[in-house]
């Protein structure tokens, strides 16, 4: 078997005396979607800036195995340089540039190979052809994601006006505008209502199925989760509790006492019905 | 080191604190009304120059008047300068700033630069642009140290400026621990919206706020119009920037900091102006600042700032 | 509406009463340098003029402003309490309009009959500004960094210029290039050590670079001429041909060859219309620049730092090129400066040019080339117009800029012009 898309091993971010990640082992995998579960602060999403290069752990290895190429070092490279090896995030707070549009946004993403080709400024400045033509590209790229992602009507909008469910669909199309490898989701359907989870779900399997890119996702929506996941590691105190496939993972006792603080009849199906029905009623 | 060298380097010490601590008095209101509206008051350094003018011209009526003792005329001479100072601080706020809340964050910035070109050319055309003399208000000093062809010299004005400063450090920084209003103070710097819904009048906090820090620069402006005896409209813009540096390389926000700033600041320039050359003493303090915040982007006492992701 | 009048009143009389105490130790007493000293003179009805003119001044507003909110309150869409949509094609339509109208008015003031050589002069003065502003308005208006010392870059752009030609014997149109990437090398560098601060911190440091940058020419002598500057800087010529009445050794001049009689007149025509190409130019490439990947990463940086790292862009390069880019122009500017006065002396290069330049940026509103135009009209002209009232212009000039920021916080056009607009390209499936 080649070895998977990304490979962690050993991960530990210190702050201080706080340990907030320790020694956590997790694997993604091209064409799978991976979830990363656990109760909040657990450590998921240091796990993730561990990963995309805005903390640099402490100890650990991060390896990204890109097909036909050398293995990359992740944590060895600054933190800018990540995305450029095909790993790229989106934010558990929304991180969109408010005042350009979407389509603005989406050109941004494609910043890297777009400046090559207007040769710092200079090719691009006087309109030669070999820019003209990748500008054309760009805005292709940019205009097939904007189709795939339902976002054709606000495509001239400034990001910043439009709802907070548009701006996650936003954020997911400028991540993939990167051409990315492995797309790392940090709570895509935090505020989404059941039926735009739904939707992200179709949408992340499609991604999956027709770019045959590796998707880990943060998320505390288990419905979703359980749904399209291929395989979950469940991290509680900064370590890895369990990994497996969603049925796994559903019966495993430490995952259980990790949600619920000490066993009990209840299986986490249950516990997943209530977590959708609390938002539900959260926003009604 | 021999006798003579130490007793230089005394004497550049003695004139550094003393010009470090008018610098840290204006820094101070600096630093105040950045912690709470997290604003750059270009219009301070003016704020000093008023409080110098009004100095001024209190003395000149004593004068007339025929005071001649001087605590009383110093009593007089500080509280008219500290009660008009505090009233154009008070007004400048009023108008420039309190309608520029939650505006981008640049706005207030110019509004500030407006107000300052608003104020120098104000007192140019009522005082006239003539440096104003003024007759020494404290003559003399104690010599500490008389060595073999140096002295050390403190001239009474000096440790007047120095225990000044220091009662007044002492003061504020009761006030701003113990008092209510100190609490009302620290209380919206942290989150004005809550300290709101508790119940605190954020608007006449800030107001206070801005009393508090022309009062201060107010002394500073009596101070150094006795200190060097002569002043001008511009004085404000030169002293404002320096009182900036000060508050930003003691770490803006922090009060503290802006006393230690601003008497790093003084000590710099005596010693640069002592040692090396007066005339590149402002290319060496603000060198001093870039340096400290290429190491500490925050300022020597200033909070880290923690980059969210 | 009476009680809003009485409230109005009673407002505007306590402010008139906080004025009068604000008068008494400027405008009530005052001081006169004798032969004994300082000798306080009053002048009381000042005091009480001062009140009434608040009074009536601050009652004015307020009537003001409430007629006009009754009738913004009386438009229908403001009144059923949606938001107005804003229809950003209209503003772009508009702005397209008002710049080619200013353009024209530019290009073609030179050769109109009114034209003399007071409004050649003011109107070059208005040009620089535009410059300066242009420059300027790439690192804060785009990239979002703070520079309260934009007029280094300025000094350092007409002193190279002045010191290349006294001392080399270079001409402007070699110099220009020059200047700019000189100005641009120091912009680089400046930005070096700051590439950590973040928004206030940026501003008392690039406010030193500027002062550093004053006191070095302002005391190194042997240099720049300190505070006596560099005088004798030749002016600009065009395709070898002189503007001056005795044209320098090696050059002809320009009436001799053409014919027409010798006028001041012409050379300041002539550099009108080289501040005019340099400002036309620098607009043209600023507005490509921002529909580049260059340009677009400027404007992503400003809004969200973070998001830009996720997405492969280097924080570092950007905000080093877009200090580069405004030290640039600012280059430009100063060297075009040093060519029209001949002269340069460290006093044209204090912080009052930086406050100003970033006044226009400012009031012009972030990131908007048309409001740098509008905003250096303004700033330039406002002093002109008053000159009447000499002693008083600075002081009015003050209260506008107060003024205009609390009338419109986000500047004169803060509306933000997009690069690019899906729905007007031509439709091509992926």
């Amino acid at each position: 078997m080649n070895a998977p898309l990304l490979s962690v091993t050993g991960l530990t971010m210190r702050f201080g005396g706080l340990v907030a990640v320790d020694g956590v082992n997790l694997t993604a995998e091209t064409n799978r979607i991976t979830a990363l579960i656990g109760p909040n602060g657990a450590g998921k999403t240091t796990i993730f800036n561990c990963l995309t290069g805005f903390y640099k752990p402490t100890s650990g290895e991060l390896t990204l195995n890109r097909p036909g190429q050398l293995p990359v070092s992740l944590q060895t490279l600054p933190g800018y340089q990540v995305s450029r090896h095909g790993v790229v995030r989106t934010f558990q707070n929304i991180r969109l540039f408010p005042r350009m549009t979407v389509l603005e946004n989406l050109l941004v993403a494609q910043h890297v190979g777009l400046m090559k080709k207007a040769a710092f400024g200079v090719a691009g400045l006087i309109g030669l052809k070999g820019w003209r033509t990748a500008e054309k590209e760009a805005i292709d790229r940019a205009r097939f994601w904007i189709e795939r992602l339902d976002l054709t009507s606000v495509a001239d909008e400034e990001a910043g006006n439009l709802s907070y469910g548009v701006q996650r669909r936003v954020e997911i199309a400028r991540a993939m505008n990167t051409n990315p490898l492995l797309l790392c989701l940090d709570e895509p359907a935090a505020g989404l209502n059941p039926k735009e989870t739904g939707v992200l779900g179709e949408l992340l399997q499609g991604i999956r199925e027709q770019f045959g890119i590796g998707i880990l996702l943060i998320e505390h929506d288990m419905g979703l989760v359980m749904g399209i996941s291929d395989r979950i590691h469940v991290v509680e105190y900064g370590r890895k509790i369990a990994e497996g496939t969603p049925e796994q993972i559903r019966s495993d006792e430490r995952v259980i006492k990790a949600y619920l603080g000490e066993p009990d009849e209840e299986e986490l199906p249950a516990i997943v019905a209530e977590d959708v029905a609390g938002q539900e009623g959260g926003r009604a | 080191m021999d006798a003579s060298a130490l007793g230089t380097f005394l004497q550049y010490l003695i004139n550094g604190l003393a010009l470090g601590a008018i610098y840290g008095l204006i820094a101070i209101g600096y630093t105040m009304v950045y912690g709470i509206i997290r604003m750059i008051n270009f219009a301070h350094g003016e704020i000093y120059m008023i409080g110098a003018f009004v100095a001024v011209t209190t003395f000149s009526i004593l004068a007339a008047a025929g005071v001649t003792s001087v605590p009383l005329a110093l009593l007089l001479v500080l509280v008219m300068a500290i009660a008009f100072t505090a009233a154009y601080g008070w007004t400048v706020e009023r108008v420039a700033y309190r309608p520029l809340r939650g505006a981008p964050k640049l706005a207030p910035l110019i509004s500030a630069i407006g107000m300052s070109i608003l104020l120098q050319n104000y007192v140019m055309q009522t005082q006239g642009a003539r440096p104003k003399p003024l007759a020494p208000v404290m003559n003399g000093g104690v010599t500490l140290w008389q060595g073999d062809g140096f002295a050390v010299n403190v001239s009474y004005i000096q440790l007047f400026i120095i225990l000044l400063t220091v009662a007044l450090m002492v003061g504020f920084t009761q006030l701003i621990n113990r008092t209510a209003l100190g609490r009302a103070q620290r209380a919206c710097e942290q989150d004005r919206t809550m300290a709101g819904l508790l119940g605190i009048n954020v608007d006449r906090t800030i107001s206070l706020t801005f009393v508090m820090g022309a009062a201060l620069a107010a002394v500073a402006g009596v101070l150094v119009t006795m200190y060097y005896g002569v002043i001008d409209f511009y004085i404000g813009f030169l002293a404002g920037m320096k009182a900036f540096t000060a508050a930003v390389l003691g770490g803006i926000g922090s009060l503290p900091g802006a006393m230690l700033g601003g008497l790093l600041i003084g000590l710099i320039e005596a010693f640069f102006t002592g040692y090396v050359s007066g005339a590149y003493k402002d290319v060496a303090s603000f060198s001093v600042l870039i340096l400290v915040l290429v190491f500490r982007p925050t300022g020597l006492m200033g909070r880290p700032d923690i980059e969210k992701v | 509406m009476a009680i809003t009048i009485q409230h109005h009143l009673k407002g505007s009389i306590i402010g008139g009463l906080i004025a009068m105490v604000l008068a008494v130790p400027f405008i009530g007493l005052y001081t006169v340098s004798t032969d004994q000293g300082l000798v306080v003179q009053t002048r009381w009805s000042w005091v009480v003029w001062s009140g009434v003119m608040v009074l009536v001044g601050s009652l004015a507003v307020a009537l003001l402003r409430d007629v006009l909110s009754a009738r913004r309150a009386g438009r229908p869409n403001r009144a059923a309490g949606t938001k107005p949509k804003r229809d950003d094609a209209l503003t772009a339509k508009l702005s397209k309009g008002f710049a080619i109208g200013i353009t024209l008015f530019a290009i073609t003031l030179p050769f109109m009959p009114f034209s003399d050589r007071y409004i050649m002069d003011v109107g070059t003065t208005v040009l620089i500004f535009v410059l300066l502003g242009m420059g300027l308005n790439v690192t804060v208006g785009l990239a979002g960094l703070l520079d309260l010392g934009f007029v280094a870059f300025y000094a350092i752009g007409a002193y190279s210029f002045a010191i290349l030609s006294t001392t080399l014997g270079w001409g402007f149109w070699v110099c220009l290039p020059l200047s700019g990437l000189i100005a641009a090398l120091f912009g680089a560098l400046l930005s070096m050590p700051i590439l950590r601060l973040r928004g206030d911190y940026l501003a008392i440091v690039t406010l030193g670079f500027g002062e550093i940058t004053r006191i070095i020419i302002l005391n190194w002598q042997s240099f720049t001429g300190g505070p006596a500057g560099i005088s004798g800087i030749p002016r600009p010529s065009l395709f070898g041909l002189s503007f001056d009445r005795r044209p320098p050794e090696g050059l002809t001049s320009f009436h001799e060859v053409t014919g027409i009689s010798f006028a001041t007149e012409h050379r300041l025509m002539f550099l009108y219309l080289i501040a005019l190409s340099l400002v036309l130019a620098a607009a043209w490439v600023i507005k490509r620049l921002r529909a580049l990947p260059i340009g677009r990463a400027w404007e992503a940086l400003r809004e969200d730092e973070i998001a830009c790292r996720s997405l492969g862009i280097n924080p570092v390069a950007s905000k080093v090129s877009a200090y580069a880019v405004g030290g640039m122009l600012g280059g430009f500017a100063g060297c075009f400066f040093a060519a029209r006065q001949g002269f340069v002396s460290p006093e044209s290069f204090t912080f009052m040019e930086s406050a100003l330049i970033l006044a226009i940026v400012v009031l012009g509103g972030l990131g908007s080339q048309i409001g740098v135009v509008i905003a250096a009209l303004f700033i330039v002209l406002l002093p002109e117009v008053g000159r009447e009232f000499a002693d008083f212009r600075m002081i009015v000039f003050g209260i506008a800029m107060i003024a205009i920021m609390v009338w419109r916080p986000g500047g004169l056009l803060s509306q933000r012009i997009p690069t690019i607009r899906l729905s007007s390209i031509k439709g091509e499936a992926a």
